[in-house]
Protein backbone atom coordinates (compact mmCIF):
# COMPACT_ATOMS: atom_id res chain seq x y z
CA UNK A 1 0.00 0.00 0.00
CA UNK A 2 2.87 2.57 1.02
CA UNK A 3 5.26 1.77 -1.91
CA UNK A 4 1.77 2.25 -4.35
CA UNK A 5 1.69 4.78 -2.68
CA UNK A 6 4.99 6.14 -3.54
CA UNK A 7 5.02 4.91 -6.46
CA UNK A 8 1.65 6.73 -7.62
CA UNK A 9 3.32 10.36 -5.75
CA UNK A 10 6.30 9.26 -8.27
CA UNK A 11 4.19 9.55 -11.25
CA UNK A 12 1.99 12.23 -10.25
CA UNK A 13 4.97 14.69 -9.65
CA UNK A 14 6.82 13.49 -13.28
CA UNK A 15 3.31 14.11 -14.88
CA UNK A 16 3.02 17.37 -12.94
CA UNK A 17 6.47 18.42 -13.72
CA UNK A 18 6.69 17.68 -17.12
CA UNK A 19 5.54 21.21 -18.39
CA UNK A 20 4.07 23.11 -15.34
CA UNK A 21 5.27 26.42 -17.53
CA UNK A 22 3.31 25.43 -20.15
CA UNK A 23 0.16 24.43 -18.43
CA UNK A 24 0.56 28.13 -16.63
CA UNK A 25 0.99 29.79 -19.31
CA UNK A 26 -2.39 28.42 -21.43
CA UNK A 27 -4.24 29.21 -17.90
CA UNK A 28 -2.67 32.82 -18.00
CA UNK A 29 -3.70 33.16 -21.70
CA UNK A 30 -7.37 32.01 -21.71
CA UNK A 31 -8.08 33.87 -18.34
CA UNK A 32 -6.29 36.76 -19.00
CA UNK A 33 -7.73 36.39 -23.06
CA UNK A 34 -11.24 36.47 -21.69
CA UNK A 35 -10.39 39.09 -18.89
CA UNK A 36 -9.68 41.63 -21.91
CA UNK A 37 -12.23 40.76 -23.93
CA UNK A 38 -14.65 41.60 -21.42
CA UNK A 39 -12.64 44.48 -21.35
CA UNK A 40 -13.04 45.12 -24.63
CA UNK A 41 -16.97 44.12 -24.57
CA UNK A 42 -17.47 46.95 -21.74
CA UNK A 43 -15.51 49.32 -24.01
CA UNK A 44 -18.21 48.81 -26.59
CA UNK A 45 -20.94 49.30 -23.53
CA UNK A 46 -20.07 52.60 -22.54
CA UNK A 47 -19.19 54.02 -25.80
CA UNK A 48 -22.51 53.50 -26.68
CA UNK A 49 -24.16 54.78 -23.54
CA UNK A 50 -22.85 57.63 -24.99
CA UNK A 51 -19.52 58.51 -23.78
CA UNK A 52 -16.56 59.55 -25.72
CA UNK A 53 -13.56 57.11 -26.56
CA UNK A 54 -11.31 58.28 -23.81
CA UNK A 55 -14.12 57.87 -21.48
CA UNK A 56 -15.26 54.65 -22.17
CA UNK A 57 -11.65 53.08 -21.75
CA UNK A 58 -11.76 54.61 -18.35
CA UNK A 59 -15.09 53.68 -17.70
CA UNK A 60 -14.06 50.12 -18.73
CA UNK A 61 -11.52 49.87 -16.47
CA UNK A 62 -13.28 51.08 -13.60
CA UNK A 63 -15.80 48.37 -14.24
CA UNK A 64 -13.54 45.81 -14.29
CA UNK A 65 -11.59 47.36 -11.26
CA UNK A 66 -15.13 47.45 -9.33
CA UNK A 67 -15.72 43.74 -10.12
CA UNK A 68 -12.41 42.60 -8.78
CA UNK A 69 -12.45 44.27 -5.92
CA UNK A 70 -16.19 42.65 -5.12
CA UNK A 71 -14.80 39.45 -5.72
CA UNK A 72 -11.41 40.62 -3.35
CA UNK A 73 -14.03 41.24 -0.60
CA UNK A 74 -16.03 38.18 -1.02
CA UNK A 75 -12.76 35.74 -1.34
CA UNK A 76 -13.36 34.67 -4.84
CA UNK A 77 -10.82 36.39 -6.78
CA UNK A 78 -7.42 34.19 -4.73
CA UNK A 79 -9.49 31.08 -6.03
CA UNK A 80 -9.56 32.18 -9.57
CA UNK A 81 -5.66 34.00 -9.36
CA UNK A 82 -4.33 30.82 -8.06
CA UNK A 83 -5.59 29.22 -11.21
CA UNK A 84 -5.06 31.58 -13.51
CA UNK A 85 -1.66 32.98 -12.77
CA UNK A 86 -0.74 36.33 -14.42
CA UNK A 87 -4.03 36.10 -16.19
CA UNK A 88 -5.66 38.26 -13.31
CA UNK A 89 -2.36 39.78 -12.37
CA UNK A 90 -1.36 41.72 -15.52
CA UNK A 91 -5.12 42.80 -16.59
CA UNK A 92 -6.37 45.74 -14.52
CA UNK A 93 -7.66 43.23 -12.17
CA UNK A 94 -4.62 42.32 -10.50
CA UNK A 95 -3.73 45.87 -9.85
CA UNK A 96 -7.31 45.93 -8.11
CA UNK A 97 -7.07 42.60 -6.44
CA UNK A 98 -3.79 43.94 -4.93
CA UNK A 99 -5.31 46.63 -3.33
CA UNK A 100 -8.52 46.09 -1.92
CA UNK A 101 -6.80 43.19 -0.62
CA UNK A 102 -3.70 44.37 1.15
CA UNK A 103 -7.13 47.25 2.34
CA UNK A 104 -9.22 44.77 3.84
CA UNK A 105 -6.07 42.44 5.47
CA UNK A 106 -4.73 46.14 7.53
CA UNK A 107 -7.85 47.00 8.59
CA UNK A 108 -7.58 45.86 12.04
CA UNK A 109 -4.46 48.15 12.26
CA UNK A 110 -6.80 51.22 12.02
CA UNK A 111 -7.73 53.22 9.10
CA UNK A 112 -5.34 55.34 8.79
CA UNK A 113 -2.05 53.45 10.22
CA UNK A 114 -3.56 50.52 8.38
CA UNK A 115 -6.09 50.54 5.34
CA UNK A 116 -4.68 54.34 4.37
CA UNK A 117 -0.83 53.57 4.60
CA UNK A 118 -1.33 49.71 3.44
CA UNK A 119 -3.46 50.51 0.26
CA UNK A 120 -0.38 51.60 -1.63
CA UNK A 121 1.74 48.55 -0.60
CA UNK A 122 1.50 47.99 -4.10
CA UNK A 123 0.03 50.74 -5.40
CA UNK A 124 2.14 52.65 -4.69
CA UNK A 125 5.16 51.34 -6.74
CA UNK A 126 3.01 50.91 -9.78
CA UNK A 127 1.56 54.57 -9.70
CA UNK A 128 5.54 56.10 -8.19
CA UNK A 129 7.49 54.05 -11.10
CA UNK A 130 4.40 54.72 -13.96
CA UNK A 131 4.23 58.71 -12.98
CA UNK A 132 7.90 59.18 -12.68
CA UNK A 133 8.28 57.43 -16.37
CA UNK A 134 5.70 59.27 -17.97
CA UNK A 135 7.30 62.55 -16.69
CA UNK A 136 10.16 61.63 -17.59
CA UNK A 137 8.88 60.81 -20.96
CA UNK A 138 7.56 63.92 -21.02
CA UNK A 139 10.60 66.03 -20.15
CA UNK A 140 12.16 63.76 -23.28
CA UNK A 141 9.42 64.62 -25.90
CA UNK A 142 9.18 68.20 -24.53
CA UNK A 143 13.17 68.84 -25.26
CA UNK A 144 12.61 66.79 -28.57
CA UNK A 145 9.65 68.72 -30.06
CA UNK A 146 9.49 71.86 -28.69
CA UNK A 147 13.17 72.96 -28.35
CA UNK A 148 14.40 71.84 -31.90
CA UNK B 1 -13.15 39.71 -35.13
CA UNK B 2 -12.07 42.64 -32.91
CA UNK B 3 -13.17 40.30 -29.56
CA UNK B 4 -10.66 37.98 -31.17
CA UNK B 5 -7.76 40.39 -31.58
CA UNK B 6 -8.39 41.46 -27.48
CA UNK B 7 -8.28 38.03 -26.48
CA UNK B 8 -5.19 36.87 -28.24
CA UNK B 9 -3.43 40.17 -27.72
CA UNK B 10 -4.30 40.50 -24.09
CA UNK B 11 -3.55 36.69 -23.74
CA UNK B 12 -0.50 37.02 -25.22
CA UNK B 13 0.52 39.53 -22.36
CA UNK B 14 -0.49 37.60 -19.79
CA UNK B 15 2.03 34.59 -21.03
CA UNK B 16 4.79 36.71 -20.91
CA UNK B 17 4.20 37.72 -17.33
CA UNK B 18 3.13 34.41 -16.65
CA UNK B 19 7.08 33.22 -18.15
CA UNK B 20 8.51 36.02 -16.51
CA UNK B 21 6.58 34.78 -12.96
CA UNK B 22 7.62 30.98 -13.64
CA UNK B 23 11.02 31.19 -14.99
CA UNK B 24 12.73 34.41 -13.12
CA UNK B 25 10.64 34.24 -9.91
CA UNK B 26 10.13 37.92 -10.08
CA UNK B 27 7.07 39.21 -7.48
CA UNK B 28 4.11 39.89 -8.69
CA UNK B 29 4.91 43.51 -7.51
CA UNK B 30 7.37 43.35 -9.57
CA UNK B 31 5.51 42.50 -12.48
CA UNK B 32 2.57 45.00 -12.18
CA UNK B 33 5.35 47.85 -12.14
CA UNK B 34 7.70 46.10 -14.84
CA UNK B 35 4.58 46.39 -17.04
CA UNK B 36 3.14 50.08 -15.93
CA UNK B 37 6.94 51.36 -17.16
CA UNK B 38 6.92 49.08 -19.65
CA UNK B 39 3.67 50.85 -20.99
CA UNK B 40 5.24 54.26 -20.97
CA UNK B 41 8.10 53.33 -22.76
CA UNK B 42 6.25 51.60 -25.44
CA UNK B 43 3.88 54.23 -25.58
CA UNK B 44 6.67 56.79 -25.88
CA UNK B 45 8.22 55.66 -28.75
CA UNK B 46 4.83 55.04 -30.76
CA UNK B 47 4.79 51.25 -30.43
CA UNK B 48 1.68 50.90 -27.98
CA UNK B 49 -0.66 53.15 -29.82
CA UNK B 50 -0.69 51.19 -32.91
CA UNK B 51 -1.36 47.89 -30.62
CA UNK B 52 -4.10 50.00 -28.82
CA UNK B 53 -5.77 50.69 -32.46
CA UNK B 54 -5.38 46.80 -33.62
CA UNK B 55 -6.51 45.06 -29.96
CA UNK B 56 -8.54 47.84 -28.33
CA UNK B 57 -9.57 45.81 -24.78
CA UNK B 58 -6.71 43.73 -25.12
CA UNK B 59 -4.10 46.76 -25.16
CA UNK B 60 -6.30 48.71 -22.73
CA UNK B 61 -7.17 46.61 -20.55
CA UNK B 62 -3.82 44.60 -19.67
CA UNK B 63 -1.31 46.76 -16.87
CA UNK B 64 0.68 48.12 -19.65
CA UNK B 65 -2.51 49.95 -21.01
CA UNK B 66 -2.14 52.18 -17.92
CA UNK B 67 1.10 52.70 -19.06
CA UNK B 68 0.33 53.95 -22.80
CA UNK B 69 -2.36 56.14 -20.87
CA UNK B 70 -0.13 57.92 -18.88
CA UNK B 71 2.25 58.65 -22.23
CA UNK B 72 -0.39 59.28 -24.43
CA UNK B 73 -1.70 62.01 -21.64
CA UNK B 74 1.74 63.38 -20.62
CA UNK B 75 2.18 63.54 -24.90
CA UNK B 76 -1.24 65.54 -25.58
CA UNK B 77 -0.26 67.64 -22.07
CA UNK B 78 3.13 68.86 -23.47
CA UNK B 79 1.49 69.59 -26.88
CA UNK B 80 -1.21 71.52 -25.66
CA UNK B 81 0.19 73.33 -22.77
CA UNK B 82 4.11 73.18 -23.61
CA UNK B 83 6.42 71.95 -20.12
CA UNK B 84 3.72 72.39 -17.69
CA UNK B 85 2.21 69.07 -18.95
CA UNK B 86 5.43 67.04 -18.22
CA UNK B 87 4.08 67.18 -14.60
CA UNK B 88 0.42 67.27 -15.29
CA UNK B 89 -0.43 65.17 -18.02
CA UNK B 90 0.05 61.38 -17.41
CA UNK B 91 -1.65 61.66 -13.58
CA UNK B 92 -4.85 63.22 -15.17
CA UNK B 93 -4.89 60.18 -17.89
CA UNK B 94 -4.74 57.92 -14.94
CA UNK B 95 -7.17 59.85 -12.33
CA UNK B 96 -10.03 57.74 -13.17
CA UNK B 97 -8.42 54.01 -12.68
CA UNK B 98 -6.44 55.55 -9.83
CA UNK B 99 -9.73 57.11 -7.84
CA UNK B 100 -11.03 53.94 -8.77
CA UNK B 101 -8.90 51.20 -7.06
CA UNK B 102 -8.26 53.52 -3.96
CA UNK B 103 -11.91 54.71 -3.70
CA UNK B 104 -13.15 51.11 -4.00
CA UNK B 105 -10.30 49.19 -2.09
CA UNK B 106 -10.62 51.28 1.09
CA UNK B 107 -14.80 50.95 0.71
CA UNK B 108 -14.03 47.22 0.77
CA UNK B 109 -11.91 47.32 4.04
CA UNK B 110 -14.80 48.57 5.63
CA UNK B 111 -17.42 46.58 3.84
CA UNK B 112 -15.41 42.63 4.33
CA UNK B 113 -13.95 41.35 7.02
CA UNK B 114 -10.43 39.72 6.46
CA UNK B 115 -10.16 36.31 5.85
CA UNK B 116 -6.68 36.13 7.38
CA UNK B 117 -7.34 35.71 11.35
Amino acid sequence: MNADNKTYARYAEKRAKKSPVLQNCIRAFTVGGAICSVGHALRTLWSAAGLSEDNSGMMASVTLIFAAVLLTGFGRFDEIAKYAGAGTLVPITGFANAVAATAIESRSEGLVAGVGAKLFTVAGPVIVYGVSAGAIYGAVYFVLTKLF
Amino acid sequence: MEYLRAFVVGGALCVVAQILIDKTRLSPARILVAYVVAGVILGGIGVYGPLADFAGGGASTPLTGFGYLIADGTKKAVDAEGAVGIIKGGITAAAGGITAALLLGMLASLVFRSKMK
